[in-house]
């Protein structure tokens, strides 16, 4: 049922971003976006630390990105 | 003129050719695949390096680690970006061993089954012969296959003293709306391979203290798993200052997923005590599921403003079928002064237990032997975890960065406080951490 769920939440978020259409910029106003501190991962390298941090001290990883597999981490 | 005027011509059509795959990959990394880490920073054709060093030191003599990175990136003419990471990880210190606390002097066995190490009565178990380098080695590459269509490909490797882990990943991206709009699809494959010094220990077998009993505990000199991860991911632009984005991933890990460190004490029923047998205490290896799927949703937004400062919110709650679920939330303030900044970090984590986490055995679930799985590993309890930073940076120039950040990490846990003598023990002690970093990217 927690499957179901998060398949209808994420069937009806997609849905919503992709079908609004007012959403967006025309290619001339991607100024701002365009700046390296608004990139969704703008320090890759910290985040790829962090990433290993938390892998290794909880139970949860992944989300952002892959899980994926990882270390012998104690 | 018309000589003059072709030449003038020539010489914007050769501009325009070298800003065209600039302005792509910037497009591009707008919308950069949340499956990999590669980020367009620098102009098409050039390589962009970074270099950081990581500290990481728990407080109580507990783990420290150094971890140097070293990252190049190149942007091609043709919008293709090519990554290669490496980083090597030296760690040493103590890590808590899964047995609660006692009234009395505790001796367990090493892993390795060489000899053993001593904890004295009230003090945390924690074994502190592990020690251990790690070097990881990844490629990423990531390429426009047509105006509204990219791909991606990465492979990675690391190796510890005793731990194997390799993998590759792949995906595709989609753009829509005039790149307002980015899906994205991919697919990762790892494979993890274990062979501890002193073999894998038999789920929930006794820790055997001399050669003949520590030999009976062992299953095999090594074991592995693997693991496959799925993303669904949609990338918007919401408007010219805001991004935003919205990911589902499903993982699915197969094999052996138990820590061969890890043991649970067992407790006497009468005294709360530890419970005692041919003159030893008892202390079991743990075991868990041999496999595991997790599903997590993840959102960030990104918000731009008219100032120059830059918002940056996350949130992801994953549940499994172990039974544990968690909510991360991730806040960050980028305070632009000038060619500095200073960026707050607050990062809160809260995740519940598994169902098969228990933080002792009582003498009568020992005896009765129905116990197929058992876990006292902190990480899979209760727990909540703090993290307080701040990072400054300064550009140098366009492409030149010095940066540092660093931050406080506080992990509190909870759940039964046990009986009898057990009450008096600190079944939960905090995990205090001190994360330091600079980096230097040119």
């Amino acid at each position: 049922m927690k499957f179901l769920k998060i398949a209808t939440i994420i069937v009806l978020g997609s849905l919503v971003l992709s079908a609004c259409s007012d959403l967006g910029v025309k290619p001339w106003e991607r100024d701002v976006l365009a700046r390296q501190e608004m990139q969704l991962i703008h320090d890759p390298v910290e985040a790829g630390l962090d990433d290993h941090i938390y892998f290794s001290k909880e139970a949860s990883s992944g989300g952002r990105g892959f899980g994926g597999g990882g270390c012998g981490c104690n | 003129m018309q000589l003059i005027s072709r030449k003038q011509g020539s010489t914007s059509i050769r501009k325009i050719k070298k800003i065209a795959p600039a302005l792509a990959a910037a497009s591009c990394s707008l919308l950069s695949v949340a499956s990999s880490d590669v980020l367009a920073r620098g102009e098409a054709g050039t390589w962009d390096f970074e270099v950081a060093s990581l500290f990481y030191s728990e407080a109580d003599d507990r783990v420290m680690a150094a971890e140097p990175v070293f990252s190049a990136t190149k942007t091609f003419e043709d919008g293709e970006v090519l990554n290669l990471k490496a980083v090597f990880d030296t760690l040493t210190g103590a890590s808590p061993n899964g047995a609660t606390p006692s009234a009395a002097p505790q001796t367990f066995t090493k892993p390795s089954g060489n000899g053993t190490y001593d904890i004295a009565a009230g003090d945390a178990p924690i074994d502190d012969t592990f020690q251990d380098t790690r070097v990881a080695l990844s490629a990423s590459w990531l390429a426009p296959i047509n105006r509204d269509w990219e791909y991606n490909a990465a492979f990675y490797g690391s190796k510890e003293y005793d731990y194997l882990s390799i993998g590759t990943s792949g995906g595709f991206k989609r753009y829509l709306n005039n790149k307002n709009t980015a899906l994205n699809f991919g697919l990762s494959f790892s494979f993890d391979n274990i062979e501890p010094e002193g073999d894998i220990a038999k789920p929930l077998a006794k820790m055997g203290f001399d050669d003949a009993s520590f030999d009976v505990s062992r299953d095999g000199s090594s074991d592995s798993k693997t693991i496959i991860d799925a993303l669904f991911g949609v990338t918007q632009v919401i408007n010219r200052n805001t991004i935003m984005q919205f990911n589902y991933s499903v993982s699915l890990s197969d094999g052996y997923l138990t820590d061969p460190f890890k043991i649970l004490s067992v407790i006497d029923d009468t005294t709360g005590g530890n419970f005692v047998e041919g003159g030893n205490n008892v202390y079991l290896y743990e075991a868990r599921p041999d496999s595991r799927m997790k599903h997590s949703l993840y959102w960030q937004t990104k918000y731009a403003l008219s100032n120059g400062d830059v918002i940056d919110g996350s949130y992801r709650f994953m549940l499994d079928d172990w039974g544990i679920n968690s909510h991360t939330f991730d806040f960050r303030y980028r305070w632009q002064l000038g060619s500095s900044y200073l960026e707050p970090h607050l990062r809160y984590y809260i995740q519940s237990e598994a169902d098969f986490y228990k933080p002792y055995i009582t003498e009568t679930e020992y005896l009765a032997g129905n116990l197929q799985e058992a876990t006292a590993d902190y990480r899979l309890g209760d727990l909540d975890g703090m993290t307080v930073g701040l990072k400054y940076g300064h550009k140098l120039d366009n492409d030149t960065e010095f940066n540092m950040r660093v931050e406080y990490y506080l992990q509190t846990s909870s759940g039964d406080d046990g009986f009898g003598l057990l009450k008096d023990q600190d079944l939960y002690p905090d995990t205090k951490a001190l994360i330091f970093q600079v980096g230097y990217s040119f």
